[in-house]
């Protein structure tokens, strides 16, 4: 009986160094990027120019969606502007750019600049709708497809390999 | 009378009560809820953007009377359990809320063993 | 020059512990009482080349020698003098001296104050002090040395991070290492004990001044870094349970369990085997603590900066101790037939254990949790402060009763003669408890349970410092500052008052009771800041008390910080708390205000706790 118990506790021991062991090498900053297969729910977004609001019908129309959140003020998000003129050009995808808590005028003056990769354009001021799809921070993009479901998160500004899962995604039946 | 005004008194309190709570729900809230952008802080403690949305957020989803699991789960379902102070108390995390108790009850049992076997001794 | 100077004093120290060792297990081998003399002398030496070691690069941080790196990464030429000296141990590299500092010095005092003692238990706990020396010594100089040069030498540094350079931030460390780093001494002590067959009350004497001086400065560690964040990190809050504070704590409740374990192995030479393992585990705490809080593996305001190399290290030198402990405890282990009499003290203290260890599981494992949950299913998960304060609380009111009821108790067999005046006092607890109901406001069921314990046990410990004989004064004093403790943070935690609004200059606001408004904004430069200091104008519309607090946004330049400025105005009755924060992009600035009755009090009552240690180890002193 002592025996077993002497194994236990050395056992024990051993599992939670390993533990610590293991823990070193992972990352601590949180990320929500692991948050897929979820279905995006009660979609209402104004758009950027006029009074309409979009929902999720009308991005189901479209095969996959890339909703992609970003502002003027922001500065990684002309980092990653040429790559989503490069995806607006993909047969299978259209980009619903957010316009989040901006002014319409820099926006624009944005967008004039750099390109407009969007083929929905909608905002939001006061970024409250922005939680409803799990955004913390900007530059984010997320794929979905066309129920809505997501397929994959980008958390911060997309670079050459986002790029390439993302054609991979799309172009694949 | 005396008993009457005592009574009239302990209702005005309760409602006293009832507003606070009311307020004192949404700070609760906010004190449950991880900042994303931080570093380990809640969204009442930060000032970041995030926290300052989220705030929003809340109050909005008080107003249209959900309760406060309903906005926990929610904002889980969105950004993650790691968004939650409180662990929810689900099978992933029977360990952590149970083993605590079943410690002191251990702990217990050893002690009144002790005491047992001792008092055989005498 | 300085960076040579320090390389040379690590390398001699590492020489003269090996020497140490060497020494003491020669003259082990010689069949008398009498330890070498030159052992002595080499552990002065010990300690006195170590402390000239620090004393080099404190020199270092003075001149601002850029050569050392680790001056470079955290000092600066325009800092005051006073964060000069103490950023020596604000870093990792500069803190690990720090370390081997406490390790010698308790080394020596340990030798020489333990004359009346075998010489093989001395000699042994000497041996093994030293190789946790040595190891230490290892790791500053393979992996974290403060003396190493960078190349080619910086005009300037880069600077204290500014939240760091506080009075009471620079003694946190200081303290809270003599306590638990203090408490490696009892850690060789117990191995040495099993190692040389020493138990029994005389082993318990040999170390309880020990465990007192390390539980008392660990005591004042942890209320000096809670009185820096209450000042500090604006959230007006002093406790988080953040891992930093868990990992400062688990030692705490160790070494609390222990100082009354102590008290029964003297009294009644029983629990030898539980005090050695208390002994070995505060220590086993201490290094495992420093491993979550430098390792990186953590995501917390407090951590240091990451580096997976020195987790490894640490994580090394953790596996040997507890391994080393466990074996010994293994084959030392005998089952003894210790007699623990019901309605006795020796209960009571068992008690106090078994409280003290179910707070050690809860923090431990809530500290613990989304490490295991994340490396095991991948799953991240957060454990806060809802989570501790739902599980802990609750048993805290019953673990006060005990506190009241439980040095009452006599050694060996108790008569519940006193069962009258214990429910008198029960009685005039929950009056006091109503009357604050009636006349205040009400609280959560759970509020008034904590508020008649509490109150419970201070009227206890005061009716029992009329009754019994100075004898028990210090416990006296340290079980009502505990019972203080907690009265004065359940009321500071059911009357606090808190108002989160968003202002612009010359705007004011009503709330309830409040009326704000932000008369001025003034930019003023300082020597390594530049701030905006608001003018905010608090009106109480009860007592019709008008306040002006100065809250301020800082804007440091090395590094680039941006840090908040709590205003805070402290009386007896409480504190008035006011932070101001930009809003992005806009002109409005964020108000955070709390009223927070009878903050200094917690303070006071913590600081009360840590006296009674040191009373008790006054008297122990004076009786031995």
């Amino acid at each position: 009986m002592q025996k077993i118990i002497k194994s236990i506790i050395v056992f024990l021991f051993i599992f939670v160094l390993l533990v610590f062991y293991n823990s070193l090498n992972r990352e601590t900053n949180y990320s929500t990027d692991y948050l897929v297969g979820n279905k995006l729910t009660n979609i209402n977004l104004k758009s950027f120019d006029d009074n309409k609001i979009y929902t999720s019908e009308d991005i189901q129309k479209s095969r996959y969606t890339l909703i992609n959140f970003w502002a003027s003020w922001c500065a990684p998000c002309r980092i990653e502007h040429p790559y989503l003129m490069q995806l607006s050009k993909e047969k299978n995808l259209k980009i619903l750019g957010v316009n989040f808590k901006d002014k319409k005028i820099n926006a624009s003056k944005f967008l004039n600049e750099l390109g407009n990769p969007y083929y929905y354009m909608a905002k939001d001021t006061t970024g409250k709708q922005s939680v409803n799809f799990g955004i913390y921070g900007i530059p984010e993009s997320i794929l979905i497809n066309n129920e809505t479901i997501v397929l994959k998160k980008f958390v911060g500004p997309l670079n050459e390999q986002n790029l390439n899962d993302i054609k991979e995604i799309i172009n694949s039946l | 009378m005396r008993f009457k005004i005592l009574l009239i008194i302990f209702f005005l309190n309760l409602n006293i009560n009832l507003y606070a709570n009311e307020l004192v729900e949404e700070s609760k809230i906010h004190k449950n809820l991880r900042c994303l952008v931080c570093q380990g802080q809640s969204i009442a403690d930060s000032n970041s953007d995030f926290a300052l949305t989220l705030k929003m957020v809340v109050k909005d989803l008080i107003d249209q009377g959900k309760t406060e699991e309903e906005i926990y789960s929610f904002l889980s379902d969105k950004y993650g359990d790691w968004i939650l102070y409180k662990p929810k108390i689900n099978q992933g995390n029977l360990l952590l809320w149970g083993l605590p108790y079943l410690a002191l009850i251990i702990g217990g049992v050893i002690i009144v063993f002790l005491i047992r076997k001792s008092s055989k001794k005498a | 020059m300085l960076s040579n100077t320090g390389n040379f004093l690590l390398l001699i120290n590492i020489f003269l512990s090996s020497l140490i060792i060497y020494s003491s297990f020669k003259c082990l081998k010689i069949k008398n009482n009498i330890i070498f003399k030159n052992i002595y002398q080499i552990s002065l030496m010990q300690s006195t080349l170590v402390l000239m070691c620090f004393f080099t690069l404190i020199a270092a941080f003075v001149v601002s020698d850029f050569s050392l790196i680790t001056v470079y990464q955290n000092s600066h030429s325009l800092k005051p003098l006073f964060y000069k000296i103490s950023g020596t141990w604000g870093n990792h590299e500069g803190s690990l001296l720090l370390w081997v500092i406490i390790l010698t010095i308790f080394s020596f005092l340990f030798l020489i104050f333990n004359r009346n003692h075998p010489k093989n238990y001395r000699l042994y706990t000497l041996i093994i002090q030293n190789f946790l020396i040595l190891g230490f010594l290892f790791f500053i100089i393979f992996n974290s040395n403060p003396f190493s040069l960078i190349s080619p030498i910086p005009k300037e540094g880069l600077g204290l991070n500014p939240i760091l350079q506080d009075p009471a931030l620079a003694i946190h460390p200081p303290l809270l290492y003599v306590g638990f780093v203090g408490s490696s001494i009892y850690f060789s002590a117990a191995m040495a004990s099993m190692i040389s067959n020493y138990s029994g009350r005389l082993f318990a004497q040999s170390i309880k001044s020990w465990v007192l001086i390390s539980w008392a400065f660990q005591t004042l560690g942890i209320l000096v870094g809670s009185i820096w964040a209450y000042y500090e990190l604006g959230w007006g809050g002093f406790w988080f349970w953040d891992p930093v504070e868990n990992a400062s704590l688990l030692p705490w409740f160790a070494m609390t369990a222990l100082l009354h374990s102590l008290l029964v192995l003297e009294k009644r030479n029983t629990l030898y085997f539980w005090t050695i393992i208390l002994c070995l585990m505060t220590f086993t705490l201490s290094v495992t603590g420093t491993f979550l809080v430098r390792s990186g593996i953590l995501n917390s305001v407090h951590t240091f900066a990451n580096d997976p190399s020195r987790g490894i290290y640490i994580l090394i030198f953790l596996s040997l101790m507890i391994f080393a402990s466990i074996y010994f405890l293994f084959s030392k282990y005998k089952p003894t037939n210790d007699l623990i009499n019901s309605n006795s003290k020796e209960t009571f203290v068992l008690i106090n254990n078994w409280f003290m260890m179910f707070y050690l599981v809860t923090v431990l494992l809530g500290t613990l949790y989304p490490i295991f949950t994340d490396a095991i299913s991948n799953n991240k998960i957060s454990v806060g402060p809802p989570f501790y304060n739902s599980v802990i609380i609750p048993v805290v009111i019953v673990f006060l009763f005990f506190m009241a009821i439980g040095p009452q108790a006599k050694w060996i067999k108790n008569k519940f003669s006193n069962l009258r005046s214990t429910l008198l006092i029960l009685g005039g607890a929950i009056i006091i408890n109503f009357a604050i109901v009636y006349f205040l406001k009400s609280y959560s069921l759970i509020s008034n349970l904590i508020l008649i314990s509490s109150l419970f046990l201070i009227m206890s410990s005061i009716f029992d410092f009329f009754k019994k004989s100075r004898l028990s004064f210090p416990r006296i004093v340290s079980h009502l500052s505990f019972g203080f403790l907690i009265l004065f943070i359940g009321l500071n935690h059911n009357f606090s008052v808190e108002k989160d609004f968003n202002l612009k200059l010359g705007e004011a606001k009503k709330i309830d009771d409040y009326e704000f408004a932000l008369l001025d904004l003034k930019l003023s430069q300082e020597n390594n800041y530049k701030a905006v200091v608001g003018k905010l104008e608090v009106n109480n519309s009860n007592t019709m008390k008008r306040r002006i607090l100065y809250p301020e946004i800082r804007i440091y330049d090395n590094p680039q910080t941006l840090t908040y400025e709590a205003s805070i105005e402290t009386n007896f009755l409480g504190d008035h708390y006011l932070t101001m924060s930009n809003i992005d992009r806009s002109e409005y600035y964020n108000i955070k205000f709390q009223h927070k009755p009878l903050m200094i009090w917690i303070w006071i009552s913590v600081l009360l706790l840590s006296f009674g240690g040191f009373l008790s180890l006054f008297k122990n002193a004076k009786n031995n």
